[in-house]
C-alpha cells in the first residue's frame, strides 16, 4: 500500500508532469434555468421532492448519500416534507446499526445509505464536485446568476446517452457512450494521430437510467427524461449545499447591513477630516 | 532615533496613578492610539487594518470550527461535512474561513506592492520590513496546511506535492521529507501534525504582527511622499502629523466596511468561487486528480518553481558547475523560495536615495511592469506547463528576480529623480488647498 502510494507520489512530482491528456472533450454542457439560481434564487419546494422521488425510485439502486441525514428533508430551505412522512420515508432504508452492527429499519436520524455498487460513487457531493464552480459557461462573474454548474453537469449526464459515433462502430466495451461523459474509455479509432479524441464525450460504466414515465409524480408533473433528470439534478443540489438558501439570505443581510455601515462610516470621515482639509483652489 | 515628539498620557485620578506606577498599560494604549501618523497617508495605507481583521476573523472562525472538527483521515471530510449541514450556521463559519483566507492574500498582495512603490522598505524601515516577510512566510506555511485539512482530493495530492519539494533538496531531502510527513507518504500522522501546527502558527503571527507594528510605531509611518516627517519639536511634527485616533481609524473602519461588504457578497453568493471542486471528494491515495492546482494565491510562486525546466539553458550551468547537485527540479525549489528572499532584500538592492516611486520617473515603469508581472505569473500558474505557457512563465519568472537584482541596484545610480516636497504638510497642501486649518 505505501509502497504504491510512494510511486504515484514520485510520478506526481515529476513536476508539471501533471496533465490531462488521457481524457477526451465532452460537448459543451447546456446551461438549465434552475429555481435556486442567482442571488435570490430559491429551490423549487415541488422539484426537490420530485427529485426525492427519482432518487428514491432509481438512483439510489447503485447510488448511495451518506453524508445527507434523512432528518433533513424537513428542513427549511429542502423538500419540507412533514416529518410523519419522514418517519414513513426512513424505513424503506436498510441502515447498519453503527453501535450493535447490524442490519436495522433506517430512522430519521440516520444518514442515507452509503452506495450499494462498489463502482457507483456517493451522490451526496456530486453536485459541488463535478463540472466546475464556475459554471459550464466559462469562468467568471457567471457563477453568481447562473449556479456553480454542478446541477447542470447532472442534468446533462442523465440526458447525454447517444449512440456511438462511427469511428466506434468495431468498438467493445462494458460501457456506454456519453456525448457529457469526458473521462471514460475512447477506443483507438477514435484518436487522431497524437492520441487525443476526435469525438466528444466517452463510455461511462453506468446505462443510461432515466427513461419516460419511468416514475409516476404525485402531481401529475409528465415524467419525461428532461424532467426527471432535471428535478434529480435540482435536488442533488440541494444535497450537496442544504443551507443555500439561509446562506444567501445571511449574506444578503450582512451585505445591506455594511452597506449601511460603510455609508455612515463614509459621513463621519467625510465630517472628521473637513476641518483638517482646505478648499481646494488649484 | 527618538520617535515622534507629541503628547503622553499622564494619569490623573488616584487609582489612574495607582495603576501607572505598577502597569503602564494605559500609557501604552493611550501612546499606540494616539501615534503621530503623517496626515498625507492615501487609501492604499487602509491594509494593515484590514489584515488585522483578516488574522482576528481566521482566528475566531477557526476556533469554532476546532470544537467539531475531528483531524482523523477517516473521519476529517465527513466531520467538515458535518460543520455544513448539522452545526448551528457551521456553513457560513466555515465558508468565512475559508474565504478568509482569500482576503488575507488579497490583503496581503496588496499591501506589500504599497511596500514596494513608496520604498517603504527603505532605512529605518528595514526590521518592519523582514518581519513582515516572516509574517507572509507564516501565512503561507498556516494556509497550506490548513487547506490539507478537509482531507479532500487536492488537500492529499497538494501536499504530496509541496512536501515533495522538500525532497528535492539532495540528499538531506528524502530524511526532511519523511519527517514532515511523519512517514513515507501523507497519511493520518501528517493529517495531524499540520493540524496542530495550523492551530499554533496563527498566534506566533498574531506575535510577529505586534513586532511589525513595534518596529513601525517606532520609526513612525512612511507616507507617499516618503519624505520623514518633521521631527524638531512637537509643533512641528503636528504639522506633518495627525492622532491615529480618531482620524485614521474611522477612515480605516470605512474602508474595512466597503471591503467587507464585497467579502459577504462573495461568501452569501458564491462562496465556493475561488475553491476547487476536487476538494469535494473524499482524498483518494489512489487516485491522483488530472490537475493538481494550488489555491490561486499560490499561484504565482508555483509558476516561478515550474518555469525552470531541465532545458532552460541556466539551469544546465547550475547542474553542470554544481556537478549534478542542482538538478532542475531542485533548481525550481530554489527559484521558488530565491523570489520570496530576494523580495525580503528589497532594502538593501534598492540603491536609490528617494524614498517614494513618485519622484522615480523610470522606477514608476519599472515597477508597474513588476505589478504585471505579477497578475501574469497568477494566471499562468494555473496553466499547464506546454506550449506557450512554459515560455511566458519563464520570461515572467526572470523578470521578477530582474527587478530585484539588477533593476532595482541599476536605477539608483542611473535615475534622474524628481523633485520632492521639503515636508509634508507642503504635500498635503498641495493637495487640499492652503487654507488648511490645523487640527483642533
Amino acid at each position: 500500500m505505501f509502497r504504491k502510494i510512494a510511486l504515484t507520489a514520485v510520478s506526481v512530482l515529476a513536476l508539471g508532469a501533471v496533465s490531462a491528456d488521457a481524457a477526451g472533450e465532452s460537448a459543451a454542457i447546456p446551461d438549465v434555468d434552475f429555481a435556486h439560481e442567482g442571488p435570490f434564487g430559491k429551490f423549487d419546494q415541488m422539484q426537490l421532492q420530485r427529485g426525492l422521488q427519482v432518487y428514491t425510485e432509481v438512483c439510489s439502486a447503485c447510488h448511495g448519500m451518506k453524508f445527507v441525514p434523512i432528518r433533513t428533508l424537513s428542513d427549511a430551505g429542502g423538500p419540507m416534507m412533514p416529518e410523519d412522512q419522514i418517519r414513513e420515508y426512513a424505513k424503506q432504508w436498510t441502515i447498519t446499526d453503527r453501535d450493535t452492527g447490524e442490519d436495522r429499519e433506517g430512522t430519521p436520524a440516520d444518514n442515507f445509505p452509503v452506495s450499494g455498487l462498489e463502482n457507483a460513487p456517493d451522490l451526496s457531493l456530486m453536485a459541488k464536485a463535478r463540472a466546475g464552480f464556475s459554471g459550464p459557461y466559462g469562468s467568471g462573474i457567471n457563477q453568481l446568476f447562473r449556479g456553480m454548474g454542478g446541477a447542470e453537469y447532472i442534468h446533462a449526464l442523465l440526458v447525454g446517452y447517444e449512440e456511438p459515433p462511427e469511428c466506434a462502430a468495431d468498438f467493445e466495451s462494458d460501457g456506454y457512450y456519453n456525448k457529457y461523459f469526458s473521462v471514460g474509455a475512447i477506443p483507438d479509432t477514435c484518436k487522431n494521430e497524437e492520441g487525443h479524441s476526435t469525438i466528444e464525450g466517452s463510455w461511462i460504466a453506468m446505462a443510461q437510467p432515466l427513461y419516460d414515465d419511468q416514475v409516476t409524480y404525485a402531481d401529475g408533473t409528465p415524467a419525461t427524461i428532461d424532467q426527471m433528470s432535471m428535478d434529480v439534478s435540482s435536488f442533488l443540489m440541494w444535497a450537496a449545499e442544504p443551507k443555500l438558501m439561509a446562506r444567501k439570505e445571511a449574506g444578503f443581510v450582512s451585505v445591506v447591513f455594511l452597506i449601511i455601515l460603510s455609508t455612515l462610516l463614509f459621513l463621519t470621515n467625510k465630517r472628521l477630516w473637513a476641518g483638517v482639509k482646505g478648499k481646494k483652489t488649484a | 532615533m527618538a520617535g515622534i515628539p507629541h503628547d503622553h498620557y499622564v494619569p490623573k485620578s488616584g487609582g489612574e496613578k495607582w495603576l501607572h506606577k505598577r502597569l503602564p498599560i494605559v500609557g501604552l494604549i493611550y501612546d499606540t492610539l494616539m501615534l503621530p501618523t503623517p496626515k498625507n497617508l492615501n487609501w492604499m495605507w487602509i491594509w494593515g487594518i484590514v489584515l488585522t481583521f483578516c488574522l482576528a476573523l481566521q482566528i475566531i472562525t477557526g476556533i469554532v470550527l476546532v470544537m467539531h472538527y475531528t483531524p482523523h483521515v477517516d473521519f476529517a471530510f465527513a466531520s467538515v461535512e458535518h460543520i455544513m449541514r448539522n452545526v448551528n450556521g457551521g456553513y457560513f463559519i466555515r465558508y468565512l474561513h475559508q474565504n478568509g483566507a482569500s482576503l488575507f492574500f488579497f490583503a496581503v498582495y496588496l499591501h506589500i506592492f504599497r511596500s514596494l512603490y513608496y520604498g517603504s522598505y527603505k532605512a529605518p524601515r528595514e526590521v518592519t520590513w523582514i518581519i513582515g516577510m516572516l509574517i507572509y512566510l507564516a501565512m503561507m506555511a498556516t494556509a497550506f496546511m490548513g487547506y490539507v485539512l478537509p482531507w479532500g482530493q487536492m488537500s492529499f495530492w497538494g501536499a504530496t506535492v509541496i512536501t515533495g519539494l522538500f525532497g528535492a533538496i539532495p540528499g538531506i531531502g528524502e530524511p526532511i521529507q519523511t519527517w514532515l510527513l511523519g512517514g513515507p507518504a501523507v497519511d493520518n500522522a501528517t493529517l495531524n501534525r499540520f493540524f496542530s501546527l495550523h492551530y499554533l502558527l496563527p498566534f506566533v503571527i498574531a506575535a510577529l504582527v505586534a513586532t511589525h507594528i513595534w518596529a513601525f510605531h517606532t520609526t513612525g509611518n512612511n507616507n507617499p511622499t516618503g519624505v520623514e516627517v518633521r521631527r524638531g519639536s512637537k509643533e512641528e511634527a503636528e504639522r506633518d502629523t495627525l492622532p491615529f485616533w480618531p482620524y485614521f481609524v474611522i477612515k480605516d473602519l470605512f474602508a474595512l466596511a466597503v471591503i467587507l461588504a464585497v467579502f459577504f457578497a462573495i461568501v452569501g453568493f458564491m462562496p465556493n468561487y475561488l475553491g476547487h471542486p476536487d476538494n469535494y471528494i473524499q482524498a483518494n491515495p489512489l487516485s491522483t486528480p488530472a490537475h493538481i492546482v494550488p489555491e490561486w494565491y499560490f499561484l504565482p510562486f508555483y509558476a516561478i518553481l515550474r518555469a525552470f525546466t531541465a532545458d532552460v539553458w541556466v539551469v544546465i550551468a547550475a547542474d553542470w558547475l554544481s556537478f549534478g547537485i542542482i538538478d532542475a527540479k531542485f533548481f525550481g525549489v530554489l527559484a521558488m523560495f530565491g523570489a520570496i528572499a530576494v523580495m525580503a532584500l528589497a532594502p538593501w538592492l534598492d540603491t536609490s536615495s528617494v524614498r517614494s516611486g513618485r519622484y522615480r520617473p523610470m522606477f514608476k515603469w519599472w515597477f508597474a511592469l513588476l505589478c504585471i508581472d505579477f497578475v501574469v505569473l497568477t494566471w499562468v500558474g494555473s496553466q499547464q506547463t506546454v506550449f506557450p505557457y512554459d515560455w511566458i512563465s519563464l520570461i515572467a519568472s526572470t523578470y521578477w528576480f530582474a527587478y530585484f537584482l539588477v533593476i532595482l541596484p541599476l536605477l539608483g545610480v542611473i535615475e534622474k529623480p524628481a523633485l520632492q516636497p521639503a515636508t509634508i504638510e507642503a504635500d498635503f497642501n498641495a493637495h487640499h488647498g492652503p487654507n488648511a486649518q490645523p487640527a483642533e
